[in-house]
């Protein structure tokens, strides 16, 4: 064991390229995450900057897998005693994270109990409303965010002589002429099911996905994603998923690759998909915001994040606490966030840092990486768009996609089948609600 | 059964079990206990509440249809599995076992796929059957099949039983192949003689002379489906779509993911065990008749 | 022997290919797809014939790694795979002999309890006991270790009963001949008995080999490094990458890399496998 850890220290020293000499006591700061490729590089990047720019801690940041991965070594890591300082959690585990008092130290905590400078009225709320309680307390460290957008297949659009849409009835006319010319297996299509048809379409319509404000106000939360904005969409899907109009891609972003090749020329995901679609795409695209139903009153509202946020495990020394406060104070950094935003194509979570990447003229030739901001800031967060917080919210998604799965097989209608993800749920959450530490 | 030359020596046995007993009691039995202890209990995922339920787990698992769909599914599956794989096995090891030119090789070429990993024979059959580049599904689509096992459960499933009987084939081939050539040739010679044709002689004379080894092979494969088909499962279909391909052993791995369910996860585990016991039980009353051909 | 006819011959050797054919299909396309360009592949257009990527495929696969995923070369993978496998393989059947030879040469207090402690786990895969054992490997400091991806796989007692049962077959005649030239028990084993168990070993490590070669559940939860990925890790996560496009000639490359130790070893340890796998079913 100890010649393994060995081993990957010196792997690392030689990834990282030695580092200014750092002064004798040096504490080490544990950062667990999942991000892979240019965004990796992202991350060692801002643990060597930080580690250069003063002398007495040390951010050392390790890859664990996917986000699923990255959470459940967490997990296995405090149950046996050595979790990490930090941990990056997507946003789905945020209700398991938050239940776990006494296994993170809430982040507005950590920064008062070491005397850093914190003001959380520099962030976006509508990123920062979905990782705070009810009183605005700030749990977790808005790290990767990223919100839902439409991509269009501009070339495609063109073809058939469809303007781009901005309803959900013009999505569908659009979505069935280009099926008609040229996409017979697919007109739109999207990834992460439940992420666009239930938990943003219910925030961007300002209609309640779940009672208590989703789930933030408590954890005696009831589902309530079953009322008629919510089945009157699942049921066009389930006509249009007939003759491949619309044509289900899966429960996660596995079919993103049919927009890329120009299978499905309309394609709902994460605004995180850019640099795919940069690298991949040989046709013109754009991104744009949601669509809506008009009749909807209010709509559209604002949309929610997705992505990841840090963690910060309970239990450490207060010493090593200072470290991490001071390196979240480093990672607030207006320039830094700019940085951030520009090389991962996540969203800046400060004012100052949105401000500054407008004021550069940064979204001047690519609009589209405006969208997802504009959309989360498109009004007030209300009650139903602050965020969401459920407990084992991954498999809550795997049961609401698995009725989803049901309507659009005919197996179920859709009023059915949101009724049972419903029920489902519910049990899920009263399960969750006995275990949760009060 | 008892050896009648033995050593004598107070501690040496006991130091040549050790490692074994070591570890078998703690990667076994303890990891086993802790799944009794679990199933009793309801925790969070950092285990940092722990309320004592006693038979709750149990209770909501039996009172949940799932579990019961799950429960006929696995068994549905492994049926499926085992006879389809079991069939083509055996007329394949009917094949070899005649006096071929070029047998040994054929059978070289029919026992390979015994060393392919469960996940990989997902990954090879979801790449020809993927419904938007899938080489067979192209076919499919082509000859007006609505091919789309992302939306159509019994497709997944089928999908599924196919790769996991196609990994089986090699496996029961060779048992067949053992279990034919263990047939006095004198038994088949007298049939022939009084005048029965090959495919009466099969029935009549080959099929109840094997029919031990086609129990043998069906509890084998019943045991497979039960556990190695998970990596096929994994790397296919996830489980879905809906719940059309979770089996017991894909629930008990799902439930427990990221700390979700862990008293639920434990309790089925428990319930698997003592399945799997069962199980064995029959299989080895079984072997003491299979000595006895 | 009983007469075939010419037809029924034909229609024998014609069965027999159909079989061949339905085996190696899948495995087929799979190399094909790792010699093609992945933009055919992924827009459906893959041919049926190798396509001209062969050397390139590979080399990024066994030395680069994908861009996305996994970020580790296959080439480790598979090294970590073959430790994992010799671990078991020999693991297994180190202890396995040993506790059978205690337990047929020897009496002593407690003899047929342990034995039935230690049979008792022959038939309970790991997957039943996952998430507590994953705690236990746990607490041990294990995760991410070649120690915690192989001692759980070896608690199980097939290999035990197989020594057992051939011990029972070795005659008395030999541990007296050795007794009157003076051996102990540690010589009679040594000299005598492991010697005759050399065929039974090397089929036994043939089918365990497998075994271990082909774990997927056991390493897929306890390695969260890089690495320290087994390739059946390697695959799935290549398959569940967030690229909006699976890499995947990649995939199938990393595919028949893991098949090859395998089947190499089956075809060419033939005999061996066979007797290993009917001798440890039985």
């Amino acid at each position: 064991m100890a010649l393994r850890q060995f081993g990957a220290a010196t792997a690392f020293a030689l990834t990282v390229g030695m580092t200014a000499s750092p002064a004798l006591a040096v504490t080490e700061i544990q950062w667990w995450h999942a991000m892979t490729g240019a965004n990796n590089d992202v991350i060692v990047k801002l643990a060597n900057d930080f580690n250069a720019a003063q002398s007495d801690y040390k951010v050392v940041p390790t890859y664990k897998g996917n986000y699923a991965d990255t959470m459940n070594a967490g997990i296995a890591a405090f149950r046996a005693g050595n979790a990490p300082h930090i941990m990056q959690v997507f946003e789905v585990g945020t209700a398991t994270m938050m239940a776990a008092t006494g296994a993170v130290k809430p982040v507005y905590k950590l920064m008062a109990d070491a005397g850093e400078k914190f003001d959380p009225k520099i962030y976006l709320p509508a990123i920062t409303g979905y990782y705070s309680t009810s009183k605005g307390e700030m749990l977790s460290f808005p790290f990767n965010s990223s919100s839902t957008v439409m991509w269009v297949n501009l070339d495609e659009l063109k073809k058939a002589n469809v303007e781009i849409p901005k309803t959900w009835p013009e999505t569908f006319a659009a979505a069935k002429k280009l099926h008609d010319n040229g996409h017979p297996t697919c007109g739109f299509s999207g990834s992460w099911v439940t992420w666009v048809n239930l938990e943003q379409l219910s925030a961007w319509h300002n209609v309640p996905l779940a009672s208590k404000a989703n789930g933030l106000d408590g954890f005696d939360t009831k589902l309530e994603f079953n009322g008629p904005l919510q089945v009157k969409h699942l049921e066009k899907l389930v006509e249009l998923q007939k003759d491949k109009t619309y044509d289900y891609a899966g429960r996660t972003n596995t079919g993103e690759g049919r927009f890329t090749s120009g299978e499905c020329p309309i394609y709902l995901t994460s605004s995180a998909f850019f640099g795919n679609v940069k690298a991949q795409a040989k046709f013109n695209f754009t991104a744009v915001p949601m669509p809506y139903y008009p009749d909807v009153k209010g709509a559209p509202q604002n949309s929610i994040i997705g992505g990841a946020s840090l963690w910060v495990m309970g239990g450490k020394p207060a010493e090593e606490y200072k470290g991490v406060a001071k390196f979240l104070t480093f990672l607030s950094d207006t320039d830094r966030q700019v940085y951030i935003h520009k090389a991962s194509g996540y969203l800046p979570i400060t004012k100052a840092a949105y401000e500054k990447a407008k004021a550069e003229g940064f979204y001047k030739d690519q609009p589209y990486l405006e969208t997802p901001l504009l959309e989360l800031t498109n009004k007030e967060p209300t009650e139903n768009s602050r965020g969401l917080r459920l407990g084992n919210m991954v498999q809550l998604r795997d049961v609401w996609s698995e009725e989803i799965e049901q309507a659009l097989a005919g197996k179920k209608t859709a009023k059915q089948a949101l009724d049972a993800a419903v029920e489902r749920g519910n049990t899920m959450l009263r399960q969750f609600e006995k275990t949760a530490v009060k | 059964m008892q050896k009648q030359a033995i050593f004598q020596s107070k501690l040496l046995p006991y130091a040549l079990v050790a490692p074994q007993l070591a570890i078998v009691l703690i990667f076994f039995y303890w990891p086993a206990l802790q799944a009794v202890i679990q199933s009793f209990l309801l925790q969070d995922a950092f285990g940092l509440s722990t309320t004592f339920v006693w038979f709750d787990n149990y209770v909501e698992l039996f009172r949940d249809p799932a579990y019961f769909e799950a429960i006929v599914r696995t068994f549905v599956f492994s049926f499926a599995i085992a006879v389809s794989s079991l069939s083509f096995a055996l007329l394949l090891a009917v094949m070899a076992d005649k006096p071929l030119r070029g047998s040994m090789l054929y059978r070289t070429l029919l026992i390979w796929p015994y060393a392919v990993a469960p996940p990989v024979v997902g990954v090879l059959w979801i790449f020809m059957l993927h419904p938007s580049l899938g080489i067979i599904a192209r076919y499919l689509r082509a000859i007006g099949v609505d091919w789309n096992p992302l939306l159509d459960g019994d497709q997944a499933a089928t999908l599924i039983i196919l790769a996991a009987a196609w990994k089986q084939i090699s496996y029961n081939f060779l048992f067949f192949l053992a279990g034919l050539q263990a047939i006095p040739k004198s038994v088949l010679e007298a049939a022939a003689i009084d005048g029965a044709r090959p495919m009466r002689r099969f029935w009549t004379v080959t099929f109840p002379l094997l029919s031990p080894t086609i129990f043998f092979l069906l509890v084998v494969n019943i045991v497979y489906a039960f556990f190695d088909t998970f990596g096929i499962i994994d790397t296919m279909t996830r489980g879905g779509p809906g719940t059309s391909t979770v089996t017991l052993v894909y629930k008990v791995y799902s439930d427990g993911l990221l700390g979700g369910n862990l008293g639920s996860s434990a309790a089925q585990s428990v319930i698997l065990m003592i399945m799997v016991i069962v199980l064995t039980g029959i299989q080895f009353r079984f072997v003491e008749r299979k000595v006895t051909y | 022997m009983v007469e075939e006819e010419g037809f029924r011959r034909y229609v024998a050797h014609f069965i027999l290919w159909i079989g061949i054919a339905v085996v190696a299909f899948p495995v087929y396309i799979a190399f094909i797809a790792s010699t093609q360009d992945n933009a055919l592949i992924a827009n459906g257009q893959m041919s049926l014939l190798p396509g001209g990527h062969f050397f390139e495929t590979y080399y990024q696969t066994i030395f680069v790694g994908t861009s996305g995923s996994t970020r580790e070369p296959v080439g480790n993978m598979m090294l970590n795979s073959l430790v994992m496998a010799l671990l078991i393989a020999v693991g297994k059947i180190a202890i396995s002999i040993i506790s059978a030879y205690a337990i047929v040469y020897f009496r002593f207090p407690f003899r047929m309890p342990i034995f039935w402690i230690i049979f008792i786990t022959l038939m309970l895969p790991v997957e039943v006991r996952i998430y507590p054992t994953y705690k236990i490997v746990a607490d041990l400091h294990m995760l991410d270790s070649y120690a915690g991806l192989a001692l759980p796989l070896i608690a199980s007692a097939t290999a035990t009963l197989l020594f057992r049962q051939f011990f029972m077959t070795v005659p008395d005649e030999l541990l007296e001949a050795s007794r009157i030239d003076g051996a102990g028990p540690l010589r009679f084993f040594w000299d005598t008995l492991l010697p005759l168990s050399r065929t039974n070993m090397a089929a036994l490590f043939v089918i365990l080999f497998i075994l271990g070669w082909n774990q997927y559940l056991w390493p897929l939860l306890i390695t969260t490094r890089d690495d320290m990925q087994t390739i059946q890790v390697g695959i799935r996560k290549m398959i569940t990458t967030t690229d909006a496009l699976t890499e995947w000639p990649i995939v199938m490359a990393t595919a028949v890399l893991a098949m090859l130790p395998p089947v190499f070893v089956v075809v060419v340890m033939q005999k061996l496998f066979v007797r290993g796998l009917v001798e440890t079913e039985k």
